[in-house]
Order: structure tokens, then C-alpha cells, then sequence
């Protein structure tokens, strides 16, 4: 139920395939304005608690670590106090530094330990889950009630009145905002998720899914956009890059369809956070052109495994027909030494034009 | 119903180019303004004259390349570039040496290459030093400090002969305290001495302070000082390229001076003199012609440090800044290639990093 809506199931099985030790709770809100986390963390603690315990049991994993960020006191103390009791689980408070909310950066930060590229965190033995799925899991095992309904936090400078709302999954955002209090001032742009990493709402007529965190009404100035100026090569996007990326080298590339050399660069590595955007001096959209880049060589990726696997069948179809053949020859050479050599055994029969024309075709 | 396929991020940092920019013309303010008071009427023509040249070629370029001319000088990077380049030249210059360094500084080194951060070589010290190597006797005729209203210095009318008539008075000119220990080294006087003299005449508290003869941006080091700090203090710059530079000179300065005291002169004295502050804080760290990461940046500045003690100490001119600066801009691009930071979970190589077990 974070920000990224992996599917909880499939992360709950890793204790079949590897051996971990550590079930983190990411109680790191994903992205600025969020607050669902923290809420829910301050009036559902219990409940958390009881459904990570679950959720490591089912990973077999013995230790349960809920990371916190440290602008949330309240939520620390309150969930420090209910885990109080029970050995296995503790809380951790993690510095206030986005993105921490990304899987691999709050590991980093709670265990000390880097995940290697194309590794998963369960490599490292620690399973990522939300503080949100814990509470589902509770539900869902105690109660055996499903995922019918989740917080969203509604926020922005457009909204009246923000608020976290627990809703029905599938109730209309409009009804949502409506709920709190509608808009102040006309929004220049919705939000589904947070500002960094949100996907823009056309309208409000959708409905609330599993994965909403929050539902942003962001005002011009909140949005502070201005037109792309030419790149300065300030560099504050290298400094800021929480995956240690040279933004400014792999958007000039990018700009001149050099896709090659942006991969090199590491552009697949990139986990859009939009941190390099967000300093940008020049507005310059890098995310934008990342992901442009990313879905580019995804497609050529996958475009190559298909001629691969193409090519491979045709020269299998290929060494077959050859197999044919050679065999077909040897079938034949076969035969013809025993014409040859048994002419005595069957001298009655001299020998027949016809292997000459057969001859004539394999040749 | 119209489908946005705009990426996040959908709220920005309140920066802008044009906000970098100001704040540097902000944190420059001073010690111009000062160094105009040194220099009298004809600092503040030769000034107005360099910046005015900077923004009208900067116009005709952008509007040549069929770019909106507003957006572009709007930026007021070109006004930086003026500013920078005039607070480099000898304070009572001709008017036309300015209009030639911006023509060379604004559409040789920088709309030639493409325009704002296309630019190889930093643009402000490309046209100094095409206009030293084309003037060298202009270019080194430095003046001592006539401040404005005091006896000795020049009226308007006088200022207005001085930069737009071509007439130079012959007496005021004075060596830069670089150049008198060079030249007094060559006629075979050893540094110890020469620097006495430096010493003595303006002490090395006036030559913090600017009442010595240089340009207008290599004179009140103490004044340049304060904008660099202030740069820091905004986070404009980071140390790396200040301190890299000025450490680099000074411990050179320092350890070849302990190794022979005739020969050379001391770190104290590199740092106080010619345009170390103005080189170290607003000309090496350009974003433009210097790396982007920081170590690159400490590279590049070191280079710059070690450069510039090199050609002060053993090349024909007695300053070196402008110089050093220029060589490491060439070497920006190799230095940004090799000095990439590691990419999260792979290694230098950019391979994955190896899984290993928890650490003890």
C-alpha cells in the first residue's frame, strides 16, 4: 500500500526463496504533503504491530524493524510505547531526507548496507513492507476482512480543508475533495500520490484505488514552475542524486537520442524520485526525459529478447533441416555402399539409374 | 478531456538561473562599488561601458541564432560576464578595450559554442586575456588608487578624456605588487628585497583593503573576500573550488619559499595578491566551465592553484589567474568523465556490488 502499489502478496513469499532476518516497516512517509502513514501509524499502532507480527511470521523472518521518520515525534512515541512489550519488534527513527521512503535508501539507512544494482533488499535478508499493509494484514488474517477501504491524505494549497480520510476503495475522488471542504482556489494541477513522484489526475471523476496515497490540489505557486532554461552545469543535480547518477550528462544525451550512452550512464538505475528536477535553477523536466529514456530501452530491450528468441528458433529450424539432410545423405551413401559393395550378393539386379537422378536432387 | 503526460516532480525549489546570477552581480556589488571610489570617474565609465558592450552582444548573437532575445539577457548572465571581465581589466582602460572584450568574451567564447552553458573556457577571462596578449602595454598599465573628490584624482571631464579620449596620463601608471617583484627579479633583486618594498609601500593591510594599483576586481581583497563568503553562505558556490584553489596556492607559495626565500616569494603573499580572492570565489567557480561533482571540483581547483603559482612564479606575466583558469576549463570535460560519482549499489566500474554478508 505504498507509494509504488507492489503487490504485497509477492513480497510475503520471499521467505520461500530466501533466508531473511528482518521485516522493515516503512513508516517513512514516501513524499513531502503525505501524511497517511503518520496518521495512520498514531491511531492504528496496535493494529500495525499485530499485522507486521503476522507478516514476519509468514517470512520467517525473527526480527521486525519500523522505521520512522524523525519529524514525526508523535508517531515514534506512540508506536515505541505499543511495541514496548514485545521483543521482536522495534522502532527505528530515520533522518527526514527524501527519499527515504524508496526501498533500497531506507535499508541503507536503517542497516548501513548498500543493495547491489539488479538485487532485491531480500538479498540483504530485509523485506520492505508499509505500515498500511501491516494494518490490511491484520484485518485480512484476524477479521478475514479485505482491503475495502484505505487513508488518503488530501492536501495541497488548493484544498480548503486537508485532511487524512479513511474511504471506501472506489469511492470518487470528487466526493473526496468534496469532503474536505472542496477547492479554495482553483487548482492548477491534481494529483494522484505525492508532488515528487504523483501521476497528474485528469479529472476528479476517478475512483479511489488500493494504491492512492493522497489526492493533491496544488496551487501555481506550490507548483513553481517556470520555462526550461539551458543548462548551466551548476551540478546540484549530481550532488542531490540519491542513486549517485550525473543527471546533467545523461539528459544531454538523452536530448540527442544517444540512448546508448545515457544506459551507460546508468539511466536504468534512476528511480525517478525527481529530486534532480526539483533543484534544477533551469526547470529543466530531467525526469521527464529518464523516463522517456527508461520506457525507450525497455522497448528495445524487449524488442532484442524477441529477435533473440526469433533467431535462436530459426537456427534451430535451420541445424534441423541440416540434421535432415545429413541424414538423408547418410541414409543414402549408406545405401549406395551396399549397392556397391554387395554386387555379388545381387548381381541379378545391375545397378538402377535411379540412384543417379536421387544424386542429382541432393546435389 | 485533455490526458497531462507530464513526469513529476510538480512542485520545484524557488530557484531560477536569473536568481544565481543576481545573487553573484549582489555578492560582486561591493568591492565594485569600492574599487569605483578607488578609481574614479573613469573605473565607473570603463565599467558601464564593458557591461553595456556585454548585453548589446549578447542581444545580437541570441537574436542571430533566432532565440527570444528577452529570455536570453534577462538571465543577466551576460551583465556577470561584463562585470567579471571589467572588474578584471586596468581600471582606466580605453572604451573600446572593453567593446572588444565583450565582443571576444561574449561572442567568441560563449555564442560560438552554443550559447549560455555551451561554453568551454569561462567567457569573462577569455576576453581579459585575448585583449592582454593583444595590448599587453594597455592591459598592464595600472594605475595607483585616486579616489573620487580626492585632490589627486581625476574630474569628470578628465575621466571622460582618460576612457573615451585615449589619454592616459603618464605619470600615474604603477606596477601590481605581482609585477614589481617579478620585474625587480628579472634586473636581479632578490624577492626578500622586492617584497620589502611591496611591504612598505602599500603594507600588506592596505593591499588587503585595495589602495594599491591592479584592476578593479584584484585590488580590495578583503571586500571580494566577503562576497565569496556570502556566495557560500547562499550556497551559490560550494569550498571545494575556493579552497582548492587558495590552498593549493599557498602551499606552494609557502613550501618553495622555505626551499629558497630569494627566489620566491611566500604563500601570504600569493594569497593577498593579484585576483586570488576574485579568481578562487567568482572566476574558477563558474558553473559553466568547472565540474560538477566535487571531486572533480577539488581536482579542478587544485589545478588551478598549482597552475597559477607556475606561471607567476616562472612564465613572462606576473599574473597568472586568468591563465590557469583557462587551462583547467579545457580540462573540464576529462576531469567530469573520470570523477563520476558511484552510482547507487554498483561499483567505480558500474558493476553490481558484490552481496556480501552482514557486517560484523
Amino acid at each position: 500500500m505504498g507509494g509504488a502499489a507492489f503487490p504485497s502478496a509477492v513480497k510475503l513469499t520471499l521467505g520461500t526463496q530466501k533466508k531473511l532476518d528482518t521485516l522493515l516497516l516503512n513508516g517513512a512517509e514516501c513524499e513531502p504533503y503525505l501524511t497517511c502513514d503518520d496518521r495512520l501509524m498514531r491511531e492504528y499502532a496496535d493494529e500495525v504491530i499485530d499485522g507486521a507480527r503476522i507478516m514476519a511470521h509468514a517470512l520467517g523472518a525473527p526480527r521486525v524493524l519500523i522505521a520512522i521518520e524523525q519529524n514525526k515525534p508523535d508517531a515514534i512515541a506512540i508506536m515505541t510505547k505499543a511495541a514496548a512489550s514485545i521483543a521482536a519488534v522495534e522502532v527505528v527513527s530515520v533522518p527526514v531526507q527524501y527519499p527515504m521512503g524508496s526501498e533500497r535508501h531506507l535499508v541503507q539507512a536503517v542497516t548501513g548496507r548498500e543493495t547491489p544494482a539488479r538485487k532485491l533488499t531480500a538479498d540483504l535478508g530485509v523485506v520492505v513492507h508499509n505500515v498500511a499493509t501491516a494494518r490490511a494484514v491484520h484485518h485480512a488474517v484476524r477479521f478475514g476482512r479485505p482491503l475495502i477501504s484505505r487513508i488518503v491524505t488530501v492536501s495541497g494549497g488548493a484544498i480548503r480543508d486537508p485532511n487524512n480520510v479513511e474511504v471506501a476503495i472506489g469511492t470518487k475522488v470528487s466526493d473526496l475533495v468534496e469532503f474536505c471542504g472542496g477547492f479554495s482556489v482553483r487548482p492548477e494541477r491534481l494529483v494522484n500520490g505525492g508532488p515528487m513522484m504523483g501521476q497528474p489526475l485528469p479529472s476528479l471523476d476517478v475512483p479511489v484505488v488500493k494504491g492512492m496515497s493522497g489526492i493533491l490540489g496544488l496551487t501555481a505557486d506550490e507548483i513553481n514552475d517556470s520555462p526550461t532554461n539551458p543548462c548551466i552545469r551548476c551540478g546540484t543535480c549530481v550532488t542531490i542524486c540519491p542513486c549517485g547518477l550525473s543527471p546533467v550528462d545523461m539528459s544531454s544525451f538523452i536530448r540527442k537520442d544517444n540512448l546508448e550512452s545515457a544506459a551507460k550512464l546508468g539511466v536504468m538505475d534512476c528511480v525517478s524520485c525527481g529530486s534532480c528536477s526539483w533543484v534544477c535553477p533551469s526547470h529543466i523536466p530531467l525526469v521527464h526525459y529518464f523516463n522517456y529514456a527508461k520506457g525507450m530501452l525497455n522497448d528495445l530491450d524487449r524488442e532484442k529478447r524477441k529477435n533473440d528468441r526469433v533467431k535462436t528458433l530459426v537456427e534451430a529450424h535451420m541445424i534441423r533441416i541440416e540434421k535432415a539432410a545429413e541424414a538423408k545423405k547418410a541414409a543414402l551413401a549408406a545405401k549406395k555402399s551396399a549397392t556397391a559393395a554387395s554386387p555379388a550378393a545381387t548381381e541379378p539386379h545391375p545397378a538402377s539409374p535411379a540412384p543417379t537422378a536421387e544424386e542429382k536432387v541432393n546435389a | 478531456m485533455t490526458l497531462a503526460t507530464t513526469s513529476g516532480p510538480f512542485t520545484h525549489k524557488a530557484n531560477s538561473v536569473q536568481k544565481v546570477m543576481t545573487t553573484v552581480l549582489l555578492a560582486l556589488l561591493p568591492a565594485t562599488a569600492f574599487d569605483i571610489y578607488l578609481f574614479g570617474w573613469p573605473a565607473l565609465f570603463l565599467f558601464i561601458v564593458t557591461i553595456a558592450s556585454c548585453v548589446a552582444v549578447e542581444a545580437v548573437c541570441v537574436s542571430y541564432a533566432d532565440r527570444p532575445a528577452k529570455v536570453s539577457l534577462s538571465d543577466n548572465s551576460a551583465v556577470l560576464t561584463g562585470w567579471l571581465m571589467a572588474a578584471s581589466l586596468p581600471p582606466w582602460s580605453p572604451w573600446w578595450i572593453g567593446l572588444l572584450g565583450a565582443i571576444f568574451a561574449i561572442a567568441l567564447a560563449k555564442h560560438a559554442f552554443g550559447g549560455l552553458g555551451q561554453n568551454v573556457f569561462n567567457p569573462a577571462m577569455v576576453g581579459r586575456t585575448v585583449l592582454l596578449v593583444s595590448f599587453p602595454v594597455i592591459m598592464t598599465s595600472w594605475v595607483l588608487p585616486h579616489p573620487l573628490f580626492s585632490a589627486g584624482a581625476p574630474s569628470f571631464a578628465d575621466a571622460i578624456a582618460i576612457t573615451f579620449g585615449g589619454h592616459m596620463p603618464d605619470t600615474v601608471s604603477a606596477a601590481s605588487a605581482l609585477g614589481y617583484v617579478k620585474t625587480e627579479l628579472s634586473r636581479g633583486i632578490p624577492v626578500t628585497q622586492s617584497m620589502a618594498q611591496v611591504a612598505q609601500v602599500p603594507d600588506l593591510m592596505d593591499m588587503a583593503l585595495g589602495y594599491r594599483a591592479g584592476s578593479m576586481g584584484e585590488t580590495s581583497a578583503i571586500l571580494i573576500l566577503f562576497g565569496g563568503l556570502f556566495l557560500l553562505y547562499k550556497r551559490i558556490i560550494s569550498w571545494h573550488i575556493p579552497v582548492g584553489v587558495m590552498a593549493t596556492l599557498f602551499l606552494m607559495g609557502t613550501i618553495f619559499h622555505l626551499v629558497d626565500p630569494a627566489r620566491f616569494t611566500t604563500g601570504q603573499f600569493h594569497l593577498m595578491s593579484g585576483a586570488t580572492f576574485l579568481g578562487a570565489f567568482f572566476i574558477a567557480t563558474d558553473y559553466v566551465t568547472s565540474p560538477v561533482s566535487k571531486t572533480g571540483q577539488l581536482i579542478f581547483a587544485a589545478g588551478v592553484g598549482l597552475l597559477a603559482w607556475l606561471i607567476r612564479t616562472f612564465a613572462g606575466y606576473p599574473e597568472g589567474m586568468a591563465f590557469a583558469v583557462l587551462l583547467m576549463n579545457g580540462l573540464t570535460p576529462i576531469i567530469d568523465q573520470y570523477t563520476r560519482p558511484r552510482v547507487f549499489g554498483r561499483s567505480r566500474t558500474g558493476e553490481p556490488l558484490p552481496l556480501t554478508k552482514e557486517k560484523p
